[in-house]
């Protein structure tokens, strides 16, 4: 099987990725076993210069996931701009640009390296191999995920006596069927492209590259956060479309990494230092005999 | 009164039994001010609690999906705990530096931090919207090791069990129980080892949780240093509280202090004074080099910024002065006043941290507040602590001094004297 370097280094980015999700005190291994997983994440390609703001994707994925279903022929809601909530796992909000309207479907971005997922004591949010960032029981309900994700995505059920995680899965029931997520089936513009992330990004760069002036040189999420699942093409800067551009390329579970990693050296050597001092104080107790160990 | 404890003969569990039914009872009047206070608003509390564990956490607090921790996270948890390192500063200083001098207090202080983390986890508890599953992290469904938070559980676990076993030994001078509090005593330093390194990590911990909020941490506050901020402040935090808890446990148990301690005691106040404001100077050194760093000297113009300077200025540099003052000329109540400011300075910062320069660019009719039931659960897990406190130092040895059995040389053991009847078991104390 012919593996370029360069394809090579995506499997191994891709499983890097999920490793330094894994056991942080043995990175080494589970980068071994991420790199002999040949299976490539899973994305999605939001095209945002082809979304006319039907909201289909909204009742979609609404009815997918049994939850309530928005009434999109209301226009009134895209007055202003919305977040996901715990019923509504995606939002298609309108923004005025100086190229005109422009809408953009929002959601769980499914980074590579997902911030809640190593904020999860449990393990209850998930990066599966193939993609989606997707949550399950086991979740104690700290909520420790909602401020360590940058695009504020998981959200928590607050009345409810039995709580849950509500987040886009990226349809993950689905996917296990080999179908693709509902979003991306019924949109009726062909403004989401689902597939592997890799050709995602071919796609998306060979769009900007072949209708010079219809997109920024930017695909949103390529690099963002170390990258994500979902992502964006624009004909108009980021920020104007609701997108923030100061979050950065470095993957949010690295800002924790350097305290975790000082965790077993302090364990070490912090009890050896103290055994040391106490050591040493008990001998000078020793000598100094009738002293009585520096009583004031 | 009697400074003699009176050692029960406990022989078998039903001796026990009879023992600990006996020391149920109230002792001392029951009408004070602080019952009639705290009674009511812990009955309240409760029924509140169990409203919530019905009818979910939104139905009692004001957390919202902007902002999922409150007070009980940002103050029962992150002050609280800030607060209870004065037991593993205190026992450094007692058991690894050997400074008799601070062993009159490190009984108390050990208590006081068992007690706040055994309640601070119970305000995790009611936190946890799925709380049947705090057992997950343990029982290991899954372990979560690459989470922050997986640490800082699995250390408060192992913390309580260490400042337990520091403690024991004055339950077992409570029961009578002599072999046991010499096997328990003989344990003590290595709990005391253990537990300091737990309190290194997860007094630090605390602050790691924030590190992924880099986006919504105002950045005068974010800084990669948080873990180590957290950890600095935690130790003039815990002697602040010492110094605090001390004056008042000086004055609520004096009839069961000796007096040698009641004289010592000024010398103890002067020297977690000293503590506390080198701990202060090293914070606020390192803040400034954090500020300077950071080159956000724009930022100090705006209104968060006066806001970070109140708390650099008043509630940092001035209690280090104060502290520094109350040292020198040996004034105690100084070191009191800076002890108090100096805990609101903590108080403020976690409160930084966790709701108030937390998503600062949020308008203020969206922020969070809490609700008067949230409030009224804190103070009633707060005064059900103070309940325990107070339980605890009546009956057994904390703030008085051990039962004479206990501290002559364990080396012989003496067959004790033996006293007779049910009703002296009483320990003294009021």
């Amino acid at each position: 099987m012919g593996i370029s370097r360069r394809s090579f280094l995506k499997i191994l980015g891709g499983g890097v990725a999920g490793a330094a999700l894994g056991n942080v005190l043995t990175p080494k291994t589970v980068r071994a076993t991420a790199a002999a997983n040949p299976t490539e994440f899973m994305g999605i390609l939001v095209d945002t210069t082809r979304c006319v703001g039907c909201r289909t994707c909204e009742a979609s994925c609404a009815e997918t996931h049994h939850l309530p279903i928005p009434d999109i022929s209301d226009e009134s809601v895209l007055e202003k701009e919305r977040k996901t909530t715990e019923t509504q796992l995606t939002v298609v909000n309108r923004y005025k640009t100086e190229k005109g309207e422009v809408f953009v479907k929002k959601q769980c971005m499914h980074c590579n390296q997902p911030g809640c997922v190593s904020a999860c004591l449990v393990k209850a949010m998930e990066k599966r191999k193939e993609g989606p960032v997707i949550w399950n029981t086991n979740c104690m309900g700290c909520r420790y995920c909602m401020p360590s994700c940058p695009f504020e995505i998981p959200k928590f059920e607050f009345h409810s006596a039995t709580p849950r995680i509500q987040k886009c899965t990226l349809c993950w029931e689905r996917l296990e069927k080999g179908e693709k997520p509902a979003c991306v089936e019924n949109c009726p513009e062909q403004a989401l492209i689902f597939g592997p992330r890799r050709k995602l990004v071919e796609e998306a760069n060979k769009r900007i590259y072949q209708n010079p002036g219809q997109y920024e040189t930017h695909i949103y999420g390529e690099h963002e956060v170390g990258g994500t699942g979902y992502l964006y093409l624009s004909k108009v800067p980021f920020e104007q479309i609701g997108f923030r551009t100061d979050l950065g390329t470095t993957a949010y579970p690295e800002f924790t990494k350097g305290f975790l990693y000082s965790v077993p050296l302090v364990l070490l050597l912090w009890p050896a230092f103290l055994i040391g001092v106490n050591t040493l104080t008990k001998k000078g107790e020793e000598e100094m005999g009738g002293k009585g160990g520096g009583r004031s | 009164m009697n400074e003699t404890a009176i050692t029960p003969q406990i022989k078998n569990v039903k001796d026990l039994w009879t023992f600990i039914r006996g020391e149920l009872k109230p002792r001392g009047k029951i009408f004070t001010t602080f019952n009639v206070i705290s009674f009511p608003i812990i009955v309240l509390g409760a029924a509140l609690v169990l409203f919530r564990l019905v009818k979910g956490l939104g139905a009692v607090t004001n957390l919202s999906q902007e902002f999922p921790w409150g007070i009980w996270i940002g103050f029962d948890v992150m002050v609280g705990v800030a607060f209870a390192g004065g037991a593993y500063i205190l026992t450094f200083v007692v058991y690894i530096l050997r400074s008799e001098k601070y062993h009159p207090v490190v009984r108390a202080t050990v208590l006081n931090g068992f007690l706040a983390y055994v309640f601070y986890a119970g305000a995790i508890f009611l936190d946890l919207g799925r709380w049947w599953n705090i057992v997950n992290p343990i029982l290991g469904n899954k372990f979560g090791v690459n989470s922050v938070l997986f640490l800082v559980s699995w250390h408060f676990l192992l913390y309580m069990i260490s400042l337990f076993i520091e403690f024991s030994p004055t339950v077992a001078e409570w029961l009578g129980f002599k072999r046991i509090r010499k096997i328990l005593a003989s344990l003590t330093v290595g709990a005391v080892i253990f537990g300091i390194a737990l309190s290194t990590l997860h007094q630090s911990g605390l602050g790691a949780l924030f590190m992924m909020a880099k986006d919504k941490i105002h950045p005068l506050w974010y800084t990669e240093f948080i873990p180590v901020l957290f950890f600095v402040s935690s130790i003039f935090a815990g002697l602040s509280m010492v110094i605090f808890e001390g004056t008042i446990s000086h004055k609520v148990f004096a009839d069961q202090i000796d007096q040698d301690h009641h004289e010592s005691f000024d010398h103890i106040l002067i020297g977690l004074g000293k503590g506390c404001a080198g701990a202060l100077f090293v914070y606020f050194f390192m803040k400034i080099l954090i500020l300077i760093h950071g080159k956000q000297w724009s930022l100090l113009a705006t209104p968060m910024g006066t806001w970070y300077l109140i708390e650099l200025i008043g509630l940092v540099l001035l209690p280090c002065i104060l502290f520094l003052h109350g040292v020198r000329y040996e004034n105690v109540t100084v070191i009191r006043m800076a002890a108090i400011l100096s805990m609101l300075g903590i108080l403020i910062n976690r409160l930084n941290y966790s709701v108030i320069a937390y998503k600062w660019y949020v308008p203020f009719s969206q922020r969070y507040l809490p609700s008067w039931m949230e409030i009224v659960i804190t103070l009633a897990i707060l005064f059900t602590e103070v309940w325990a406190f107070r339980w605890i130092v009546n009956r057994m040895p904390v703030v008085r001094e051990s039962p004479a059995w206990a501290t002559e040389e364990e080396t012989v053991t003496k067959p004790a004297t033996i006293r007779k009847g049910v009703s002296q078991w009483k320990v003294s104390a009021m």
